[in-house]
């Protein structure tokens, strides 16, 4: 997944349960701050509260960056980790696949919240997700 | 009890209200809690408040199931107040219709609700 050109608008190290809430926060105050409506920020911020979770349960952390992209206005979240890998993608993004204590909805519901949605992941190569959402 | 939610108690119920920072060791936390006061102060409701929640996502949802459960075991209703529309849009997608709890819009529709079968 290519980075977009300049410095994310934030990054938050997603380490212990206290960053989710961060991850949360930047992310909503920066929707905020670009104009989004009520909606479509509650959709995208619950997004990225489930992805965050995954990279901190099954990624043993990893870093989140939030952009804001010009014409149209949008905001772009990429979420990284360096944990175990996810080996079969389409069944983690089914309902009901749950390796951990979720009820296994959260890959695939943060997929049907969002606009965009992007997921790379190796066996042993940590997983990256892309998210983009309009306002 | 952490600071990311209090419990009242008033009359037979237990008034809940989370704040948005909770973590969910705090509210898996806040489920122990809850489920022994029930038991112990012999609540006949529950009302949880989530007006100050922006999100709830799978996770907090389950949670929030599962109160309801737990406290239908321990023979308290409970509803789960102020729910704002965007969360309630956003839960429908999640697929978590929260279908085995009761909500109310507000804290005073959930007491007269209680009050109406003589639960508070």
């Amino acid at each position: 997944m290519n980075r977009p050109p300049g410095e994310p608008a934030a990054r938050v190290e997603l380490c212990r349960e206290r960053d989710l809430a961060a991850a949360r926060l930047a992310v909503s105050k920066l929707l905020d701050a670009m104009g989004a409506r009520a909606l479509r920020k509650t959709r995208f911020v619950t997004a990225v509260s489930e992805i965050a979770r995954n990279a901190l349960d099954h990624g043993g952390g990893g870093t989140l960056e939030v952009w804001q992209l010009a014409r149209p206005a949008r905001i772009r979240v990429l979420c990284r980790d360096a944990g175990p890998g996810i080996a079969d993608l389409e069944l983690a993004l089914t309902d009901g696949f749950s390796t951990a204590r979720s009820m296994g909805k959260g890959l695939g519901g943060a997929r049907r919240l969002v606009d965009e949605f992007r997921i790379e992941s190796r066996p042993g190569g940590g997983t990256t997700v892309e998210m983009v959402s309009k306002l | 009890m952490s600071e990311a939610a209090s419990i009242y108690s008033v009359d037979k119920v237990l008034l809940v209200a989370i704040r948005d920072n909770i973590t969910d060791t705090d509210i898996i936390n806040l489920q122990e809690e809850l489920s022994e006061r029930i038991v112990s102060q012999k609540a006949r409701g529950v009302v949880i408040d989530i007006a100050a929640l922006e999100i709830v996502d799978t996770f907090v949802g389950r949670i929030l199931a599962q109160l309801s459960a737990i406290s239908r075991l321990l023979a308290a209703e409970t509803y789960i107040v102020g729910m704002r529309p965007a969360v309630a849009m956003t839960l429908v997608e999640l697929d978590m219709d929260l279908a085995g709890s009761r909500t109310a819009l507000s804290l005073s529709h959930a007491l007269r609700a209680l009050k109406a079968k003589g639960l508070a």
